[in-house]
This record gives structure tokens, C-alpha cells and sequence, in this order.
């Protein structure tokens, strides 16, 4: 089993797994309050928000991967102030790779949740109000159960696309086998050696495997929670 | 506790502007639909905020806007029945109920069983909201609201979604609510039976303005006020307790206006009861009638007499400590000399009583 993949290709798959899961969940918490903000709130600039935060899901990925090498790069505005600061850089590191999958991801993940805000009864909120519940309580114990099959929704959506994260990341953090180099970014590199194409097949067969297990798994729990709000 | 409000607010094409106190005990907002009743109890529970106004229940402010406060619907307890419940669906029924108790301050207030109790919804606890039914779900709306420990209930025409048969299946309940847990109460309706089988206190609000405000039975029984209600349902109110169970189905009750036959009332005798007798109902004569088919023939005096725009008259009498009101045509008050002091006899027919109209007495 072990010599099905090499070493590089192992740590290729476990890269992608870890990308995409500190990319799923630190855009999460970002995610609802975006979402939030933008389903219930009325503020200046919120179409410009909203264009904002749909702007990866419109650019060339290889546009936002050169956006956020110049902002993030070392020397980078912001690049540089975490590094000279926080001694954090995400240039051709892992967690640039998961930053940049993040971004691409969130527009997906931001209208999943957002759909789901739009579908709570404000009038239920309303209630638990009279009832003596304060805002942030209101959200904890009303909204955030209510939008629960959304937030699966949108983290099933945000993880996939982190999988599949390919022209922002290249771009960003470049292909370095054991480093930066991604699932997608593995098949690129395998595709790119003459007879490559058995080990690229082999790693196409994980991806698949990968992507039904979590479609499966999503659909599975969001089938359980959505019985449990249903009220029935 | 007195709950004084004073509010102003402007939507488009209407205007509130309303002034009142709420004595301890049911006060009723009443009027058609559109008046600002719920515009009302919203600024009262913090739910719209009004231009201007003030609100304080026993001296604590809840809203002065000439001050700038403005208490959020959360620290001002008032526990709101909606008029479509708003149940938590993610909640069993008894998590519902509990949802309150999580942010009440202070005491344990009323305890679960007993509202369980009062409002018999203990076989519903396990489940969801969204299987129970119209009347259950109001039930369960009620007692959570009360569960919260709130220093006034507010009700929200919270039969008004429901048919004829789960009405009169929630009444009851909220005559023990008013006669059992002391709570104030503001109730929203817009139909007069539950209004005068429930309230203390009467407020008529008329496109956004207080057109008349007092004790229940003396403004539904004022012939001045008693048209704004509907001439149909004009009526006077009488306490009254349970006499005699008779064998032919007949209940003798022993009113404010003097003993009244009335089919069946099932409630032992002692039993206090709050009835309303429709002036439409009631008949007049100047001598005792012989020889007549309604059981109920009560003396009483002509106190005094509203003429309306059409061809009848609203008369008051005073009749033992009670008030009646009858309902003649103008040519009938013309044809018996009916004038304040006249001696008259009130007839009234026992079956024209509806059940809807008899109630517990608080």
C-alpha cells in the first residue's frame, strides 16, 4: 500500500488535507460574520462588501494568487508587517497555501451562509428577545442552530474548493514537493514528466475517493440535523 | 403594578398618538384592525421604537425618548405572545418553555408544573413545535412567555388565528392565568366576547387614538362608547355566581341585575362567572309581561338613552347593582314614554345567552 504512492506524493495528500481544513476552518468564523453582516445589517459600502467578498469567485485564479503574493510576500505591505512583527510568513510556506485557498474558497462558503441567515425567521429572533435574551445570546441559541445545515453546506462547499485549490495557490506559494506541493499541484507536476500519466491516474483515484467521501459524509449529517430543527 | 404609556409614531399614511395608564389586572386594547393596537404593545416591548414617547411600569423607566433611553426588548421582560406563537422549532416543548428561564433574573417565579398544570400541556412536553397543534402551540407560547418571569404579559390577539372551537378552548385558560397568576396583563383584540370576558380594564383605540378608556363594565355597558364596539355587539357585563342546577338543564345564576335563568352553565354552584347579555337580546316593557315564553323578566330603571343615526335607541338601566343595556327601535322608546326614571321590566330570553359569552368570573 505504501509504495501505491511515493513519499512526496503521501505528503502531497496530507498537505491538501491539512490546507483545506485550516482554510475551512478559519474562514468560517469570518464567513458568518460577513454573512451576517451581510444578510441582516444595512451599512455603507455593503455592496462594496459584497463585491469584495465575491471578487476570487470572479478573477482569475492566477490574479488573486499574484494579489495576494504582492499584499503577502515577503515583500508585501502586509507580507511584511507579520513578519517583521509576528515573524509569520506564508510565501512559499503551508500556511500560505492554506491562506490562499481560504480566499478562494470564501465567496462559497460566505453565500452558503448567508442563504441560510436570509432563511431564519427574524420574528423567532424577535421572540427570543422578549424572552429575555440579549443579541449575542439570541444568535447562540436561535440563529446559529437554525442555520446549522447551512453551515455544513458551507463548509462541505469551502472544504472541496480548498481541495481543489489549484492557479491561486501555484502562484502564491509555487509547487515545492513537501511544502506547498498540493494534490492538485502534484498531479500538475506528474502530468508534466513523460509516462507520467499511471501516477497521476493513482492520484486522481484519491482525489475522487476523497471528494465522494466528504460529499457522502455532508449529506448524511446535514440529513440528520436538518430532522432535528425541523420542529417535527 | 400601573404601566403608564405615552406614544407618538408616524408611518406612512398613519399617524399613533396615544396617552393611557394600565391599573393592575387585564387591560384590553381594543379596536378594528389598523387602529395601532400592535403598534402599541411593540413600543411597550421594545419591538418598534416609537418618534417620541414614554413608557414606565411602577416608576422604572422603560423608554423615554425626551431622555434617551430606550431599554432593549431583553431587559424590559415583557413577556410577548405573538399572534403566530414563534415556538423555537429546533426545541422540544419543554426546552421551549425553559428558554426563558436562562436569562430570568432573580426568584424561580412560577414553576413549571404549575403552568404545565394551568394550561394542561403536560402531554406535550417531549415533542416539537411542529406537531402541535394551532391551540396547543398558543398554550405553549403563553406559558413560556410566563416562565420567563416577565413584570407584564402582553398578548398579541392571540386567538385570532384560531377557529371558533380552539377559542373556546383557550379562554378558560386565560381566565385561570388572569384569576390565579397575578400578573398584569395587556391584551390585543379586536373581538369583543374575549375582550369582555377577560378584561379589567377597557382602552378603545380608534385610527391610531384612545377613544375612550375605563373599567371594563362600565365602558362596554356606556351607551356613548358602546357603538364604537359594533351596535350588533353592544352588551353589558354582570358578575354573577352559580345558584341552582336544575333537572331540565337550566342553571340558576345569581347576577349583579338579579337571578337569571341560562341553559346549562357547567360549573358548581359558588362558582363566580363573568356574563354578558347583548342589547340586542334584551326587551322592554312598562308593565310585568304574563302569559310569555322567556324565563328571565328582571325589573329595572331607564337610566338614560342614546339615540343613534338610525332608527334605534341604546337604553341603560340600572337593574339591582347591575347595568343592562337593550337595544329598541326608536318608535318603541317613542310608544312606551322610555325616560330616565321610568320604571320598565327587561326580558330576556335564557337560550339567547351563548356559551361564548359566559365566563369565569375574576
Amino acid at each position: 500500500m505504501t509504495d501505491w504512492l511515493t513519499p512526496d506524493e503521501w505528503r502531497a495528500v496530507a498537505l491538501s488535507l491539512r490546507v483545506s481544513f485550516w482554510a475551512t476552518l478559519v474562514s468560517l468564523p469570518v464567513g458568518l460574520l460577513v454573512a451576517y453582516a451581510l444578510a441582516r445589517w444595512t451599512f455603507w459600502g455593503k455592496p462594496l462588501l459584497n463585491g469584495l467578498v465575491h471578487l476570487p469567485l470572479i478573477l482569475p485564479p492566477v490574479v488573486t494568487g499574484y494579489l495576494l503574493l504582492v499584499t503577502f510576500g515577503r515583500r508585501g505591505t502586509v507580507g511584511q508587517f507579520l513578519d517583521q512583527w509576528f515573524g509569520i510568513v506564508l510565501a512559499f510556506r503551508w500556511t500560505g497555501a492554506a491562506l490562499a485557498a481560504g480566499v478562494m474558497a470564501f465567496p462559497l462558503m460566505v453565500r452558503a451562509l448567508r442563504l441560510a441567515i436570509e432563511a431564519v425567521d427574524p420574528r423567532l429572533e424577535q421572540a427570543a428577545g422578549t424572552l429575555g435574551a440579549s443579541r449575542p445570546w439570541v444568535f447562540a441559541t436561535v440563529t446559529l442552530p437554525l442555520i446549522l445545515p447551512g453551515i455544513i453546506a458551507g463548509v462541505i462547499l469551502a472544504f472541496a474548493k480548498a481541495m481543489g485549490e489549484f492557479g491561486a495557490t501555484i502562484t502564491f506559494v509555487s509547487n515545492i514537493p513537501g511544502q506547498t506541493q498540493t494534490l492538485p499541484s502534484a498531479i500538475y507536476a506528474v502530468l508534466q514528466v513523460p509516462g507520467g500519466e499511471d501516477r497521476a491516474a493513482r492520484l486522481v483515484w484519491v482525489a475522487i475517493m476523497i471528494a465522494m467521501t466528504a460529499l457522502l459524509l455532508s449529506e448524511w449529517v446535514a440529513r440528520v440535523v436538518a430532522r432535528r430543527i425541523s420542529g417535527q | 403594578m400601573t404601566l403608564q404609556i405615552a406614544l407618538r409614531h408616524r408611518f406612512a399614511g398613519f399617524a399613533l398618538d396615544v396617552a393611557f395608564d394600565a391599573p393592575p389586572g387585564v387591560t384590553a386594547l381594543f379596536g378594528r384592525s389598523g387602529s395601532g393596537k400592535t403598534t402599541v404593545i411593540n413600543a411597550v416591548a421594545g419591538l418598534l421604537r416609537p418618534d417620541t414617547g414614554k413608557v414606565t411600569s411602577d416608576g422604572l423607566v422603560l423608554l423615554d425618548t425626551a431622555q434617551g433611553v430606550n431599554l432593549p426588548p431583553h431587559r424590559r421582560r415583557i413577556g410577548y405572545v405573538f399572534q403566530d406563537a414563534r415556538l423555537f422549532p429546533h426545541l422540544t416543548v419543554r426546552q421551549n418553555l425553559l428558554y426563558g428561564r436562562w436569562f430570568a433574573p432573580g426568584g424561580p417565579g412560577v414553576g413549571l408544573d404549575r403552568i404545565v398544570d394551568l394550561l394542561g400541556i403536560g402531554p406535550l412536553l417531549s415533542r416539537r413545535p411542529g406537531a402541535l397543534s394551532g391551540g396547543e402551540r398558543q398554550r405553549v407560547a403563553i406559558g413560556r412567555a410566563i416562565l420567563a418571569n416577565p413584570r407584564l404579559l402582553a398578548l398579541d390577539e392571540p386567538l385570532a388565528a384560531l377557529d371558533e372551537a380552539r377559542k373556546a378552548e383557550i379562554l378558560p385558560y386565560l381566565e385561570r392565568l388572569r384569576d390565579e397568576v397575578h400578573l398584569p396583563i395587556l391584551y390585543v383584540s379586536h373581538a369583543i366576547a374575549e375582550v369582555a370576558r377577560l378584561a379589567d380594564t377597557v382602552v378603545l383605540m380608534e385610527a391610531g387614538r384612545v377613544t375612550a378608556a375605563g373599567p371594563a363594565a362600565a365602558l362596554l355597558s356606556d351607551p356613548e362608547t358602546a357603538p364604537g364596539l359594533g351596535l350588533r355587539e353592544a352588551g353589558a357585563v354582570l358578575s354573577a355566581r352559580v345558584s341552582v342546577q336544575d333537572d331540565d338543564g337550566l342553571t340558576l345564576l345569581d347576577s349583579t341585575a338579579g337571578p337569571l335563568w341560562l341553559p346549562r352553565v357547567a360549573a358548581p354552584p359558588g362558582t363566580r362567572l363573568r356574563i354578558r347579555i347583548l342589547a340586542q337580546d334584551v326587551m322592554l316593557a312598562t308593565v310585568r309581561p304574563m302569559g310569555i315564553s322567556a324565563l328571565n323578566i328582571l325589573p329595572a330603571t331607564v337610566r338614560d338613552i342614546r339615540q343613534g343615526d338610525g332608527p334605534g335607541a341604546l337604553v341603560r338601566l340600572d337593574a339591582g347593582d347591575g347595568v343592562l343595556l337593550a337595544r329598541v327601535t326608536r318608535r318603541s322608546a317613542l310608544a312606551l314614554q322610555l325616560a330616565p326614571g321610568r320604571p320598565v321590566f327587561a326580558i330576556l330570553k335564557a337560550v339567547s345567552v351563548a356559551q361564548e359569552n359566559v365566563g369565569a368570573g375574576g
